[in-house]
């Protein structure tokens, strides 16, 4: 564990471009002998997980492009001829679809791991909003891309979402022609959100690259909450934390592969293999899942810019939740109430989630509108109150206490790397 | 000695304001010159010249049957036109303005705040009334509602349930306006010109 090691470059032309631009040592000191908590489980690799993904979906992407065709009478086919003529084209669409999905999964992972362990708290303030950025760029592009295909689905559910913005008052119909290009969804859409889809996944990977260096100057949260204090909290990011992000990636990986060869239109929907047919609505539109539980939102306020400024706001409310959880406690591990809270806040967003997939009638409404307020009030009431009035659980010194603490006896210093003692 | 500190004591004063005013001077020309560069970035996502030049359509009323809903594309968009029964036409006039969620007519053809009768939606002129035509639209989230079906007799739209009636006028929400009448004029008694 005495790892901590800074780069010295010893080959002289290592050293040479060391001098120059300090790049090797910057890759060292980040990814090497960066500093993080021993205590760090197995909710912390995603983030590790959401960059590969960003990589594959950007790789498979470039490639898709190379035999796609961004017009309105063209587009269709040019996706069918992916599936069948291209070499490994059904692979890499495949891979491109169901990777999106797998995106999104690891990325609400990611948020629920934040929420939890209250890694939104001073200092990661700005880490969490990079975090907000990330995710608002990742849902314009996911909506983009579906599109693409020019299937009924994609028509559909591009007339249904510009749309939304014509519920602003006086610009509203303006900004929707504008988005459009026209009338009506038609070849000048496809072609801008072919650009921006092309776009925006690389202003995530800059706002990425932004997020891993507020990380890296705040430091890792971890499952206790409490900041390390000496060397004894932490190990060095190689071999512990790319180990471990390694396998989880792996993991991961073999999810999504199972998606991939097995079921891969599962996540998708039959309608879009329809091509798009600008005078005939399919009889019931969904959005992707991943946008399910904002739709059931939208669906239940039975006003339409109420239900949109719903919407817009269950996303900007993430924002502020620095500023709305009061509780000095960052771990849900010491907060009783707010553990049992935060659980069903996520049941609220499955939930929220289900009923976005059912016709908007009857009692689906009327669920949905008591989850809206739910996950609302949970943001804007439950945590600001619950820091005021939960009485959290003693805190551990030190991470390493928490670690070794329960050990009696025994060897603590060498048990600490082995044991797997962090069930708190 | 004396005579260069004055000039520096009046360079600063004067100076300052100077200054002040060609920063102020620069910056504003740059923020001009910045707001023109990207105008044309802007301004290119409106409707193109070859999208607007598409803006009319024509229609053949004889071939549409009593009852018939017909739907022709405008703009892009499904425009319905519908050969109304007497029924039809019956049960539009017989609803009264205060039981509407949106109470003006929505008829491009027509002042802005029209009251949305039957006679307002429908064609105007002699034996013309049965003739209602209207952007396919549902005014609530842009999904093409179904015609005969729903509770009014008009149109249900698949979406989010909203329904209109016999003169396209919305009954149920979330829509929040009746179906627009797009601008149209009669070419000769059988023929329309949309747009
Ligand atoms: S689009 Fe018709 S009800 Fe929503």
């Amino acid at each position: 564990m005495s790892g901590h090691s800074t780069f010295e470059p010893k080959h002289p032309a290592l050293k040479w471009f060391e001098s120059r631009l300090p790049l090797v040592g910057l890759i060292h000191s980040s990814f090497v002998a960066y500093p993080t908590p021993r205590n760090l489980n197995y909710w912390w690799t995603f983030g590790g997980i959401l960059s590969l993904m960003l990589v594959v979906q950007i790789l498979s992407g470039v490639v898709l492009v190379m035999h796609y065709t961004p017009h309105a009478s063209m587009a269709f086919d040019s996706v069918e001829h992916i599936m069948r003529d291209v070499s490994y084209g059904w692979l890499l669409r495949y891979m491109h679809a169901n990777g999106a999905s797998m995106f999104f999964i690891a990325v609400y992972i990611h948020m629920f791991r934040g929420l939890y362990y209250g890694s939104y708290k001073a200092p990661r303030e700005v880490l969490w909003i990079l975090g907000c950025i990330i995710y608002l760029l990742m849902m314009a592009t996911g909506f983009m891309g579906y599109v693409l295909p020019w299937g009924q689905m994609s028509f559909w559910g591009a007339t249904v979402i510009t749309n939304l913005f014509s519920a602003f008052p006086v610009v509203g119909p303006t900004i929707v022609e504008w988005l459009w290009g026209g009338f009506s969804v038609d070849n000048a859409t496809l072609n801008r959100f072919f650009s921006l889809h092309y776009l925006l996944p690389f202003m995530i990977a800059g706002v990425v690259v932004l997020h891993v260096w507020a990380l890296h100057v705040v430091g890792q949260n971890n499952p206790t909450g409490v900041e390390p204090k000496s060397e004894k909290d932490t190990v060095p990011f190689t071999p512990y934390a790319t180990i471990k992000d390694g396998f989880g990636m792996v993991c991961f990986l073999i999810f999504f592969a199972w998606f991939l060869f097995y079921i891969p239109n599962y996540l998708g929907h039959a309608d879009n293999y329809i091509p798009a047919n600008p005078l005939v609505t399919p009889a019931h539109i969904v959005p992707e899942w991943y946008y399910l539980p904002f739709y059931a939102m939208l669906r239940s306020v039975p006003d339409k810019l109420g239900g949109v400024l719903t919407m817009f706001g269950a996303i900007i409310v993430l924002f502020f939740v620095p500023w709305l959880d009061t509780s000095k406690v960052r771990s849900a591990r010491y907060r009783p109430l707010f553990k049992q809270f935060f659980w069903i806040w996520v049941a609220v967003c499955i939930g929220l989630g289900w009923l976005g997939s059912k016709p908007a009638e009857g009692g689906y409404v009327i669920a949905g509108r008591i989850l809206t307020i739910w996950y609302f009030a949970h943001f804007l009431i439950i945590l600001p109150l619950l820091g005021l009035f939960e009485k959290p659980k003693a805190v551990p010194a030190s991470i390493t206490e928490a670690v070794l603490g329960k050990s009696k006896g025994g060897a603590p210093a060498s048990a600490g790397v082995s044991a797997p003692q962090t069930k708190g | 000695m004396r005579g260069k500190e004055t000039i520096v004591a009046a360079t600063e004063t004067a100076g300052t304001t100077r200054r002040d005013f060609l920063y102020i001077a620069t910056g504003a020309m740059g923020a001009v010159g910045a707001a023109a560069a990207v105008w044309p970035f802007i301004s290119q996502l409106q409707p193109d010249a070859s999208v607007l030049a598409l803006s009319s359509t024509e229609v053949d009323l004889s071939q549409i049957q009593e009852g018939q809903i017909v739907t022709v594309k405008w703009r892009g968009k499904p425009v319905f036109v519908w050969n109304r029964t007497a029924a039809d036409i019956e049960k539009a006039k017989a609803t009264e303005i205060s039981a509407l969620i949106d109470p003006v007519a929505r008829n491009a053809n027509l002042p802005a705040e029209a009251p949305a009768t039957d006679q307002n939606r429908a064609a105007e002129g002699e034996g013309r009334e049965k003739w209602l035509v209207v952007i396919g639209i549902c005014t609530h989230l842009g999904c093409v509602p179904i015609g005969h079906m729903g509770e009014f007799d008009g149109w249900f739209c698949p979406c989010h349930g909203s329904e209109y009636d016999s003169a396209g006028r919305v009954r149920r929400g979330p829509a929040p306006e009746n179906l627009a009448v797009p601008p149209y004029s009669f070419v000769s008694d059988t023929k329309i010109s949309i747009g």
